[in-house]
């Protein structure tokens, strides 16, 4: 995973709450099996409308998103992070996401950082009435900068530590492959197997 | 110290903790589907790493196949090849797998409990947010996206914070018509969509008792719609006489050992919840959803709300606005009044025996409505068989209803059922999210009384409507 430590792009102000997975990927974008090559279908639905915000001119570029409360709720598609990602995201700020969606970033290094919603609101105003305002995301600074604001924003530490590094996951567990065989020695007998099928 | 049911689940599991980091949690049962597998099964290869445990692992084909002629080769290419490269990847890696044709395939949360593979206490994961339905057993279950999966399939593992735990206590006795799936869209319609996020919603209180295996499951299915991780109930005398017997619960002395582990897992009397929520079963009539999201929901005898009036804060204003709009309502409405153009019953929510058995008890000696379509999916194909056992099917025939393979379907605009633009869906499923069954389609989220009823009438209805 690459490292994450400081972003500068334009940002996108989209006033909507609760921004289920299904509306940035809809199901039908998620036959294939590869891992890139999602940006079409982001949105999909929404860029279908011409005045659709992502489709103005003056947003084309945008690397950052400034969306509403609950963004990512639903569906549990990984699919929702690489669309974003394919799209050219770097950064979603959103008042609150949903658990799995978050997750799901912080393993390809999409960073989804918490802002107060007063702050959300002020950043959707700056960006509507600036579309070029450059916005500064520092990760280890746990700020985020434009027009000389200034807001906080939360990672929590171990998410923060990990994008800083662009550590992945596996390899981190794997360092405890014998803290795993250990456990396993003591699971209980009656405890399920799917093999061998059971007639 | 007293503890709640999630956190004895939790420590029973936890490989490794350790200061400033996620407790290392071992996963009990990894079940796989075909869409978000393939992309984690190509990071292992890449990798050159195995699946670790391949007897704790399994798979099914649900979201992307058809639920007619499903003896002919799949007739979209994408699909075909989405389908065809999980069995390419289940018999490279020695996974077992359901395939579509099997007795044993069906939506993922049907299959897991329907072979017994989902016991109390147990964790299980799955790359789809319902895994939570497996968590009607008093096992700790949880939707996780495909990185997630690749580390399961890798090490069985995953690191994870401790969730938090809200009780959700549903007092008194539901009335005569009023389901499960009616308690659930109450809950989600009182906390919210967001509410529950970060949360293990514990079920609780002598409504949630005397449920059934299958209502229990409809309940803590749609967890997720709260927001929240995973919902978990209590095992108790229901939950064990379920299990007895299915192919692979546990016999002799391990099905007393078992009991007697099981029989540990409840919450202590003095736990302490991180949040509590208290629902007056007594007072629950049937529920639909108006909106675009599963919180937006309202008694069936209720109108449609006004966005100006009926709403607080501004964001609520907005998406209701937006909601009435996308779903072509006016407010002040009787729900009642809404016509629909499609019937769906079926789904991981309401898709298993005792849902089929309702909604057929009230469609009997009827007629679907005219200009009304209704689809029957079960669950599995177990559940179609034993339904068909039943003379389920022809009940359902004999009103005009489509009796379909089992699969995701409706559910979600994946596979060929889909809602065409505009049109309007009374559905047993858990999501009405702006196109969730098919582009431009709108969906009011109901229970298979409610279902069977409004195919009858072809406006949102209860049983007890018919009878007037
Ligand atoms: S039935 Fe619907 S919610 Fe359940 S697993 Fe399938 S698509 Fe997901």
């Amino acid at each position: 995973m690459e490292k994450f430590t400081t972003h500068t792009g334009r940002a996108l102000p989209l006033r909507r709450s609760n921004v289920d997975t299904d509306q940035i990927i809809p199901a039908v974008y998620l036959k294939r099996i590869t891992r890139t090559g999602f940006e079409d279908g982001l949105f999909a639905a929404w860029r279908a409308d011409p005045e659709f915000i992502l489709n103005q001119e003056q947003y084309q570029g945008v690397s950052i998103l400034v969306a509403g409360p609950d963004f990512g709720t639903g569906s549990s598609r990984e699919h929702a992070v690489w669309a974003l990602k394919d799209y050219g995201f770097k950064v979603v700020l959103s008042a609150r996401f949903a658990d799995i969606f978050r997750g799901n970033s912080a393993k390809d290094g999409l960073l989804t950082a918490v802002l107060k919603q007063d702050d959300i609101e002020l950043l959707w105003k700056l960006l509507e009435n600036n579309p070029e305002a450059e916005v500064t995301v520092d990760l280890e600074a746990r700020e985020v900068r434009v027009e000389g604001h200034v807001f906080t924003f939360e990672v929590d530490d171990y998410t923060r530590w990990r994008l800083l590094e662009g550590l992945d996951d596996i390899s981190l567990t794997l360092r405890h492959g014998e803290a795993i065989d250990e456990f396993e020695a003591e699971r209980p007998g009656y405890k399920p197997k799917t093999l061998p099928a059971a007639a | 110290m007293p503890h709640t049911l999630a956190e004895k689940v939790w420590a029973d599991h936890v490989v490794r903790s350790a200061e400033g980091e996620p407790d290392l949690l071992y996963i009990d049962l990894h079940l796989l589907h075909e869409v978000t597998s393939p992309q984690a099964f190509d990071g292992l290869r890449a990798a050159g790493r195995q699946v670790r445990r391949p007897e704790l692992t399994i798979a099914t084909e649900d979201h992307n196949t058809p639920t007619l002629d499903i003896d002919k080769p799949i007739a979209d290419p994408v699909s075909r090849l989405q389908i065809e490269t999980l069995r390419k990847n289940c018999a490279d890696f020695g996974v077992r797998i359901h395939p579509l044709g099997d007795a044993e395939q069906g939506i993922v949360h049907v299959v897991g409990p329907q072979l017994g593979l989902t016991q109390p206490g147990m964790t299980v994961v799955c790359g789809d947010s319902h895994t939570s339905t497996h968590g009607a057993f008093g096992a700790l279950a949880f939707g996780i996206g495909t990185s997630e999966v690749e580390h399961v399939l890798a090490t069985q593992t995953l690191p994870l914070k401790p969730f938090k735990t809200m009780a959700v206590t549903v007092t008194g006795e539901l009335a005569e018509g009023v389901t499960a799936k009616d308690v659930v869209l109450a809950v989600i319609a009182r906390i919210g969509t967001g509410g529950g996020q970060g949360y293990v919603l514990e079920y609780r209180g002598p409504a949630i008792e005397k449920l059934s295996m299958e209502g229990r499951m409809t309940v803590c299915n749609m967890s997720i719609e709260a927001g929240a991780r995973a919902g978990m109930i209590a095992p108790d005398e229901t939950t064990f006489a379920y299990l007895k017997g299915r192919a692979h619960a546990p016999s002799g002395a391990d099905w007393d050992a078992a009991v007697a582990y099981w029989k540990t897992l409840r919450t202590d009397e003095g736990a302490v919840f991180d949040a509590e929520v208290v629902i007056d079963g007594d007072a629950l009539t049937p529920y639909v959803t108006w909106g675009t999201n599963p919180g937006q929901g309202l008694p069936l005898s209720a109108s449609v709300p006004d966005p100006e009036t009926d709403f607080e804060a501004e964001v609520d204003k907005t998406a209701a606005r937006k909601a009435l709009e996308y779903m072509g309502l006016e407010a002040g409405t009787p729900l009642r009044d809404i016509k629909v153009d499609t019937v769906f019953l079926g789904s991981c929510t309401n898709g298993r025996l005792e849902d089929l058995r309702a909604a057929a008890a009230v469609i009997k000696g009827h007629k679907v409505a005219d200009g009304v379509r209704m689809l029957v999916v079960p669950g599995s194909a177990r559940v179609r068989l034993e339904a068909e056992a039943e003379g389920l099917h022809e009940v359902f025939q004999a009103a005009g209803a489509e009796w379909r393979f089992a699969g995701c379907s409706m559910c979600l605009g994946m596979n060929p059922d889909q809602l065409a633009p505009g049109e309007r869906s009374a559905s047993t499923s858990n999501r009405n999210f702006e196109g969730r069954q098919g582009k431009g389609g709108r969906t009011h989220l109901v229970s298979p009384l409610v279902a069977a009823a409004t195919a009858i009438r072809g406006t949102l209805s209860s049983p007890s409507d018919l009878a007037a």
